[in-house]
């Protein structure tokens, strides 16, 4: 697949900056010479197949994963020397919930709260957005798959990140569930958002810019409006 | 544009210990086990050295062997929920300092040595132990008490060490009975005539202040070294 690079309107200081990022594990590039600039308040769609990447870039924005070559840029600070500062402001939400199975959902955002000096009344508030409250003193090990991932998202959002990294966020859950979490982490959340997605026309309606990747390179860094049909074919080929 | 709400180090270590604890009274993995061993064990010395009763340096080796394999148990399972259910990242990707981690682990650990000895240590005295505890028991309390810490941050530090590999099991043991040695003689030594028949009931100075500084040394070791074992 040939590069294209299609122009952006960056009309603010970007929230996300990558240059020419480099991952691997062990002799296995996993990223290799990424760069996307993703303005403030915009959705970046990352697409591509299983393996391409899109869990590693995801990882690395939240500071989990140091990036071994090129220069990362979270709201104007470099990481991962300046992680710290900008761990506050992320809100991760990825296939593992990070909830503690044994504990309840009010425990678990509780705890969470606590990390991040967000006050215990936020934990209901986001509970209650969620239509969690009644079942939040269960202990996570007996909900449905749908209801932790109710549960995953009030944890990500709880202390108000301006960044939200979201890798397959509607997992798990019926429509009616993805129509209760859309107001924390949709498009009306505010924040910036990179998600990942396997359903790509899903994908590309809420995204201001495209990233596709194949094989960890960038095919494409475009609008959704760039993006069609065989670009697609190509990348999930 | 660092977080001002972020809390202080002290203030996450006691979120983090409050929820290990919430978890060990919710699941009872750990604790019980501790205990149950150190209650078998004790069966198995009094079988085994076909003695009634034992005293001074063979019943302080017989109380401190007991207590290390014990704790090698809750050493092993420190982090295994962090692993296993993604506390790691979620502590990782909060704005807190990553110490904090160390010292709520530490803790933790502290907490389930404390009970884990409640029960022994009185049943080391009815099962095995000659002379009666009464007396005995403060300088004990001192000695047990310096070894926990040791047993508490050095566990701390192989446990978060032996969490990310695939063999675990083995790397704890392996790893921190050669640690844990000295540490492990001291409270041995220091507990030998606080044991004995005609002992004074006091632990050797010079025994509780090469525990002390064994745990100073390796509490600001475990400081220095603890972020280096979260990084990716």
């Amino acid at each position: 697949m040939s590069w294209r690079r299609c122009s952006t309107r960056v009309d603010q200081l970007p929230a996300i900056e990558l240059r020419g990022l480099v991952r691997r594990f062990g002799e296995r590039a996993v990223l290799r010479e990424v760069s996307v600039t993703v303005p403030a308040g915009a959705t970046l769609a990352v697409l591509g197949r299983n393996g391409a990447g899109k869990s590693t870039l995801l990882r690395i924005l939240a500071t989990l994963l140091r990036p071994h070559a090129g220069e990362v840029r979270v709201f104007g600070e470099a990481l991962p020397r300046r992680a710290f500062a900008v761990r506050a402001h992320l809100g991760l939400l990825g296939h593992d919930p990070l909830l503690y199975r044994d504990l309840s959902g009010r425990e678990n955002l509780g705890y969470h709260a606590r990390l991040y000096g967000v006050a215990p009344r936020r934990v209901e508030d986001v509970l209650d957005a969620v239509a969690m409250r009644e079942r939040g003193d269960e202990p996570v090990r007996l909900l449905s798959r749908g209801m932790v991932q109710r549960l995953a998202v009030c944890r990500a959002v709880l202390h108000r990140p301006r960044l939200l990294l979201l890798d397959e966020p509607l997992a798990n859950l019926d429509p009616a569930a993805g129509g209760l979490v859309a107001p924390l982490i949709g498009r009306s959340s505010g924040a910036t958002r990179v998600l990942t997605s396997h359903d790509p026309a899903a994908a590309l309606a809420e995204a201001d810019l495209v990233l596709g990747l194949q094989d960890g390179r960038a095919a494409f860094v475009c609008p959704p409006a760039g993006v069609d049909q065989p670009m697609l074919e190509q990348l999930y080929a | 544009m660092r977080d001002e709400r972020a809390p202080g180090m002290w203030r996450t270590a006691l979120a983090v210990l409050r929820k290990d604890l919430l978890l060990e009274l919710r699941g009872l993995e750990t604790v019980p086990a501790m205990i149950l061993f150190a209650l078998v064990t004790f069966v198995i010395f009094h079988f085994g050295l076909g003695r009634d009763t034992i005293d001074g340096q063979l019943a302080a080796g017989v109380l401190t062997a007991t207590l290390l394999f014990a704790a090698m148990l809750g050493i092993n399972r420190l982090f295994v929920a962090e692993r296993e259910q993604g506390g790691f990242d979620a502590f990782l990707l909060a704005p807190v300092d990553r110490t904090a981690l160390l010292v709520a682990k530490a803790l933790a650990l502290l907490v389930f040595l404390a009970v884990l000895e409640l029960i022994a240590v009185p049943a080391f005295g009815l099962l095995l132990l000659g002379p009666p505890l009464g007396s005995r028991l403060p300088g004990l309390v001192a000695v047990l008490a310096l070894g926990d810490v040791a047993l508490a941050v050095i566990g701390t530090l192989v446990s978060a060490i032996a969490v990310h590999t695939r063999a675990r099991d083995l790397i704890g043991p392996i790893v921190g009975l050669p640690l844990l040695l000295p540490a492990l003689i001291a409270v041995a030594r220091g507990a030998g005539p606080v044991l004995a028949v005609h002992g004074s009931g006091a632990p050797p100075g010079r025994w509780v202040a090469i525990l002390a500084l064994y745990d100073v040394v390796f509490a600001l070791l475990s400081y220095a070294v603890f972020d280096f074992l979260l990084e990716d």
